[in-house]
């Protein structure tokens, strides 16, 4: 906890903290961490697969290659969310599904399928990019920094 | 009637004349699953949405509550409910099909003892001759409530629980036979600074213990007359931490005379619910007393049992906006 937060509380509710936190079990990193490198180098190496795949028999080359990939894996994700599959695999995996393009294409499909409820327009169209679009907006914005840092530098005379 | 500070004694003594409980696939495979009425093995119960789904369990549990009890539903004075749906739409919505003068009521997982303890002090002062109390959870609409889509690949941290998905509901009579509630000692609001929503048996075993103690001193008893002692929803965490706290404070209570709902509602190998502390929601606690316990009662196994429902009266807001949890206990006693 961060030592801000620390601060608002009270000594009674520290001591509490403390206390509690003794009685916890702690997140299993180490585990997590080799659940996650397994699983996201699994997904990673079906990606690479598919890409030779699309190089070789469909006339792809290296930079076109990437979309259908991309494509491909995204499709597997929603599917296999929309069968309930991915979220006991995520449990187990982690950050190892979570971080590929198919944690992000989960994050899209299950909020869609969450509230169609809703209906199309303010359930699956108003609550689809719930979970990915900060994902969306700050990555475009970190883009937009990036390339005007890169512009500057350029400018400068830099590489 | 006042006893103490905080605590009801219902003189009359109402008597619990029916009870049921409602319970979704995953209570199916748990290890309460003998005592529910009703058990579903689909999730959406026919219906097209989670939230209807939930209704539909609370209706169930009402109505078969009030068939055991003998009675129809024309004679029961009031209705008192609570979940935790926005805007508790699912026992208002059950309310509107029964038809019954109605209550909402909310204190999060603590709504069960919460509408018991009023409930019968409607019946204990005269106001009615029979009311009835409800409350249900389900697992996916509470993720959706509180959490994220039931489908997200998030992965939930062993101090997560497992949200109930059933319904349970009391007929409470002045006359009849059955367990009766004698007594009970209402919480006050606890916040001990916890503020992660995927720990909320750490976050609500702070208000078990002062709504525990609250009893003690109100009644000046201490727990070992009571043959069980039983907490709602703190799950494997809270109850230890619930456990040492007391022992802290100087109240040591066996091993075996203190459970909690949420703790035991699951079995170690049931599959498709992750790792996870146990058990949360409504109907936690609602299911396994209304259920289980109120069975063993009337087996005469139990004489006399406390019941402290806990609750997280948080919000996805409140969380977002970085308050801390604020938690609430209510304790009921029953006796046969």
């Amino acid at each position: 906890m961060s030592s801000k937060k620390q601060k608002k509380l009270t000594p009674v509710q520290q001591e509490y903290q403390e206390f509690a936190k003794a009685r916890e079990p702690k997140r299993p990193v180490l585990k997590n961490c080799i659940r996650a490198f397994l699983v996201g180098g699994i997904i990673c190496t079906i990606g690479q697969g598919l890409m030779w795949i699309f190089m070789n028999y469909f006339g792809f080359d290296e930079k076109t290659a990437g979309s259908p990939t991309v494509a491909v894996l995204v499709f597997l994700s929603v599917l296999l969310t929309s069968l309930g599959v991915y979220d006991h695999i995520a449990q187990w995996a982690g950050a190892g599904t979570a971080v590929p393009v198919t944690g992000f294409a989960n994050t899209i499909a299950s909020a869609a399928i969450e509230h169609r409820t809703e209906g199309f327009v303010l359930g699956v169209g108003g609550n689809m990019f719930k979970i990915a679009g900060p994902v969306i907006v700050y990555g475009v914005f970190s883009a937009f920094v990036v390339s005007i840092v890169k512009v500057v530098i350029k400018m400068l005379g830099g590489v | 009637m006042l006893q103490g500070y905080q605590s009801w004694v219902f003189e009359n003594k109402p008597v619990i004349i029916g009870s049921s409980a409602v319970g979704g696939p995953f209570e199916a495979q748990g290890n309460y699953a003998a005592d529910f009425d009703i058990l579903h093995d689909d999730l959406w119960l026919g219906e097209d949405s989670f939230e209807k789904a939930e209704k539909k369990m609370l209706e169930q549990a009402c109505e078969k509550a009030i068939k055991k009890a003998g009675l129809k539903k024309e004679d029961i004075q009031f209705f008192l409910s609570g979940d935790l749906i926005n805007q508790i739409i699912a026992s208002s919505f059950t309310a509107r099909t029964l038809g019954i003068p109605y209550l909402g009521i909310y204190g999060a997982c603590s709504s069960a003892m919460e509408g018991l303890a009023l409930a019968a002090m409607i019946v204990d002062s005269g106001f009615a001759r029979y009311a009835l109390a409800g409350t249900s959870s389900h697992n996916a609409a509470s993720e959706k409530q509180y959490r994220y889509p039931t489908e997200y690949g998030a992965q939930k941290p062993p101090t997560a629980q497992w949200t109930v998905t059933g319904a349970g509901a009391v007929v409470l009579g002045r006359e009849g036979d059955g367990p009766r509630v004698t007594s009970a000692t209402i919480g006050r609001v606890v916040d001990m600074g916890i503020s992660d929503p995927f720990n909320m048996g750490a976050a609500m075993a702070p208000a078990a213990v002062d709504t525990i103690e609250a009893h003690m001193r109100d009644f000046n008893v201490d727990l070992m007359q009571y043959d069980l002692v039983i907490t709602g929803d703190l799950g494997k965490i809270g109850r230890s931490i619930t456990k040492d706290l007391l022992k802290k404070h100087g109240i040591d209570i066996p091993e075996d005379r203190y459970i909690d709902c949420g703790a035991t509602m699951y079995k170690e190998s049931q599959p498709l619910i992750p790792l996870i502390a146990g058990a949360s929601g409504c109907a936690c606690v609602a299911t396994v007393v209304y259920g289980h316990f109120l069975n063993r009662m009337r087996k005469g196994e139990l004489k006399r049992i406390l019941v402290i429902a806990t609750g997280a009266l948080l919000s996805p807001m409140s969380y977002q906006q970085k308050e801390t949890i604020p938690c609430i206990a209510h304790a009921v006693s029953i006796e046969i």
